[in-house]
């Protein structure tokens, strides 16, 4: 039996924040809970039925108690919403300077991927002290990433891309979850985060046996595809030129535009067809099933590599 | 079934006999001890998937059963017991007896629907019982695509038909229940004289009109995609796996309200009798039940905020679920209200509303936390969650059914109960229940997610204390099917009225003759009107 611990530990930026609201939410329910459980008791005690043949007075009720009682509760509620939401809005905002890592959850294990090359499975190695950004799928069912410590968790679905963002503050190991019910091995389908002091970090990331960055890896892919056929740099092919196209805003047929984050490229290589570049034609064929997840975030990174314009947001846009 | 031996006088169980004359009766009575019966058999059955899922959690490492069996294990425990025992319990047992009998009706509208609302159950339950006998299935009562669509190999389809069903049978309790209280009131039962149990079930039976069809229509498009490959959810066919998600709590959301309202006017009734006093704000809380039935289908997207809905929706869903919040809350303070300067008798049903109105608090309160945004990205999908809803459908409505099952027992079998026994059991249960589930929040705050079949070791102290619960739970549980078989025969013969309470049910015979009342009553006063049922009245208060 392990030792009985009452409260996890705190380990990201955000851990303090929600335990704060937690602090108050419990305040909040040990005060209502006390206040009717004693109300409920000295009343039963107090007006317990002495004779079979007592009639109370009746009291129909008193419209003064019934909107302190229903206002009292609205104002903290809102209180409550409120702080939540802000928790919640401040974890949907990655810093720009976050490191980034793609995340592919499959029956039953996670993939991790760092932009210099490293793959890890069931195993996060991060520095502690720096934002880490994670924009996640999954290839078969919904999983979600968790890790209590952080107090963070987010959803992996198929289809599409999820990101999610926290803060290490303390080095250390770390459970990692499934938290969303996957299948049969649903219970096992986790690991460990490594929190690590930035030195020890970096040699763990030169210590890596890195077959190339993910921008080099997707180069490659991207030859072998033969994408650059349509796709020319100057912009010459029947498809648009892909160099300065991260963060930029696209004009699509019939008016729309469309920022050019990660979401974007992904849905644009495996359904080509869902939005179409105005000036250009419906003629690209879908990559579904030509290349796997892992692919698709490789080709993104050598399409972030192509180099953002000048000023151009960085697609750090994406909801949660 | 029922004896009769020491009724000579004619009442619903003895009026006619034969296996036929129960299968087909028409009797609105009758009809709720066919779901009674039912409703025990798979509550039974929930409790035995209950059982080994918590003999499985006393180790860490799983060992009793494979991680296939506990994930069916889990999933054929929530669907008995959500689909086949709470969704009905209240409504189609306590409801179907006594809504017109407290409206002063002699059944309710289309009695012939009413049976066929209960045929609906069992074709609905035997399906699903089909399915577990022949391999079970492992999606987790919630279905989620594109597990439930595409990959999961268990008996997916078998089960959610059982699902689909039975919703017919809780969309038809429905529709009767609406006609009948604007059909059927006896005369002078205007809208503010119904007691507080009859709206509760009004407004319950808005919920199961209009939200049950969503559910119908979410399995057939389940049936679609998993038959036919539509690609509705599939991504990989240009579906949307998380649209599953916002049909299925559209109405599994509202579902909860069909399971809780009920129990809520059962409290409401309880807590009236026993301190012999009205409501106090008979009319808030009567809104305060429709309002809850309203606000419960705006507040679905609270079960996605990790799900990659917008941040905004999120937001919004964040901010509607604190509304539905508040009609609860009314309905506590005016309860405990009632209390002040009452006649409270402490018997067995009073208990069991004590034990209500206190796990529904700590239910209700940690509702606040999992709606706050915050803390259910963190909570949600733990056990934090999982005890949450069980303080509320267990400790509310389990313990809400029972104390409406002490109440009314005697009415429905002109016999009393041990009170004795029925006084100790229902504290082993409120005991047995927060040993179980208390335990739970911790674990979840922890981030013990939930649906895990092994766990690490240092969540392991918690879940033996929560496996030590349930066994008390169980023995809790245990004790009034015994004492309620034993009281049939041996128990005392009721009167009329035993509580001294004021409804129309107890102004007619115990049991009630077929047709409830020998002559329509009139009624002339407000819901809870003590002063005519206490005989020589001492004044208190």
């Amino acid at each position: 039996m392990g030792s009985l611990s009452l409260f996890p530990v705190q380990a990201s930026t955000f851990a303090p924040d929600v335990d704060h609201l937690l602090y108050f939410l419990l305040a909040v329910a040990v005060f209502f809970s006390l206040a009717i459980f004693s109300a409920i008791f000295y009343f039963a005690i107090r007006y317990r039925r002495r004779s079979e043949n007592e009639l109370p007075r009746a009291v129909h009720g008193g419209m003064a108690l019934e909107i302190l009682w229903s206002v009292i509760p609205f104002g903290l509620t809102m209180v409550m919403f409120t702080w939540g939401a802000n928790i919640y809005f401040n974890e949907s905002r990655p810093p720009d300077n976050a490191l980034d890592i793609y995340v592919v959850g499959k029956q039953w294990m996670w993939k991790l991927e760092h932009l210099e090359g490293q793959r890890e499975i069931n195993e996060l190695h991060i520095p502690v002290g720096r934002a880490v950004r994670l924009t996640m799928t999954s290839e078969d069912v919904i999983h979600s990433f968790f890790v209590p410590a952080f107090r963070t968790k987010q959803d992996a679905v198929p289809g599409r891309y999820t990101t999610t963002w926290f803060k290490p503050t303390k080095a250390g190991k770390y459970h990692l979850f499934c938290a969303e019910y996957c299948g049969t091995n649903h219970s096992r389908m986790g690991g460990w985060v490594y929190v690590m002091e930035p030195r020890d970090y970096e040699a763990w990331l030169s210590g890596g046996t890195s077959g190339g960055s993910l921008a080099e890896n997707g180069q490659k892919l991207f030859d072998e595809l033969a994408c650059g056929n349509c796709h020319k740099p100057d912009g010459s092919g029947r498809c648009p030129s892909l160099t300065g196209l991260f963060g930029k805003t696209v004009q699509l047929v019939g008016g729309a535009t469309v920022q050019a984050d990660e979401a974007y490229i992904r849905e644009s290589i495996l359904q080509p067809q869902a939005k179409i570049v105005a000036g250009y034609g419906p003629i690209m064929p879908t990559f579904q099933g030509l290349v796997t997840e892992e692919g698709v975030m490789q080709l993104i990174e050598y399409i972030k590599s192509l180099g953002p314009q000048p000023g151009a947001q960085t697609g750090r846009m994406a909801a949660r | 079934m029922i004896t009769a031996a020491v009724q000579e006088r004619e009442n619903y169980l003895n009026a006619t006999s034969g296996l036929k004359s129960w299968l087909l009766t028409k009797d609105h009575k009758r009809i709720g001890l066919l779901y009674l019966a039912t409703i025990t058999l798979f509550f039974f059955l929930g409790g035995v998937f209950a059982t080994l899922i918590r003999i499985e959690l006393l180790t860490p490492g799983g060992g009793l059963v494979s991680s296939e069996t506990y994930n069916k294990l889990f999933t054929m425990h929530g669907v008995t017991m959500i689909f086949f025992f709470l969704i009905p319990s209240i409504p189609a047992v306590l409801g179907n007896f006594f809504l017109p009998m407290m409206i002063g009706a002699r059944d309710l509208a289309f009695p012939r629907i009413n049976l066929l609302s209960w045929y609906l159950l069992v074709i609905g339950g035997l399906f699903a019982l089909f399915a577990m006998l022949a391999g079970g299935v492992d999606t987790g009562w919630t279905f989620y695509t594109p597990y439930s669509t595409t990959y999961s190999n268990t008996w997916v389809i078998a089960t959610a038909l059982g699902i689909f069903v039975a919703g017919f049978s809780s969309i038809l309790t429905g529709l009767n229940f609406i006609v009948t209280v604007h059909r059927m009131r006896a005369p002078g039962m205007t809208w503010f004289r119904m007691p507080l149990f009859v709206w509760a079930h009004y407004a319950t039976a808005l919920i199961q009109v209009l939200g049950t069809p969503v559910l119908a229509v979410t399995i057939v498009l389940v049936f679609c995609e998993r038959v036919f490959h539509i690609g509705i959810f599939d991504p990989a066919l240009g579906g949307d796996p998380v649209l599953f998600q916002h049909l299925f709590w559209f109405y599994s959301h509202p579902a909860v309200y069909i399971m809780i309202l009920p129990a809520m006017g059962v409290v409401s009734e309880l807590v009236s009798t026993f301190s012999r006093k009205p409501i106090f704000g008979y009319r808030v809380v009567a809104f305060s039940s429709v309002a809850i039935a309203v606000l419960g289908f705006l507040v679905w997207g609270h079960h996605l905020f990790v799900s990659g809905q917008s941040l905004y929706a999120g937001m919004v869903f964040s901010f509607l679920s604190y509304f539905v919040a508040i009609p609860s809350a009314i309905k506590v303070f005016n309860w405990t209200a009632t209390l002040y300067k009452g006649s409270i008798s402490y018997a067995t049903p009073m208990l069991y509303a004590f034990g209500f109105i206190g796990l529904f608090t700590i239910g209700g309160l940690t509702g606040l936390f999992v709606a706050a945004l915050g803390i259910d990205v963190h909570v949600t999908d733990t056990y934090f969650v999982v005890a949450h809803f069980h303080y509320i459908m267990v400790g509310g409505a389990i313990m809400a059914y029972l104390g409406g099952l002490h109440y009314w027992w005697p009415k429905i079998t002109g016999r009393l109960y041990p009170e004795g026994w029925a006084k100790l059991s229902a504290l082993v249960i409120f005991l047995g229940f927060n040993l179980t589930f208390f335990p739970q929040f911790i674990l979840g705050y922890l981030g013990m997610p939930r649906r895990y079949h092994t766990y690490p070791d240092e969540f392991q102290i918690l879940h033996v204390l929560s496996t030590a619960g349930a066994s008390v739970l169980a023995v809790g549980y245990a004790i009034p099917m015994i004492y309620f078989a034993w009281s049939l025969r041996y128990g005392k013969v009721a009167g009329a009225n035993p509580w001294g309470a004021s409804g129309l049910e107890w102004k007619t015979a115990s049991p009630p003759p077929a047709h409830n009342f020998d002559r329509i009553p009139v009624v002339t006063s407000e819901a809870y009107d003590y002063s005519t049922v206490v005989g020589e009245a001492v004044e208190v208060g």
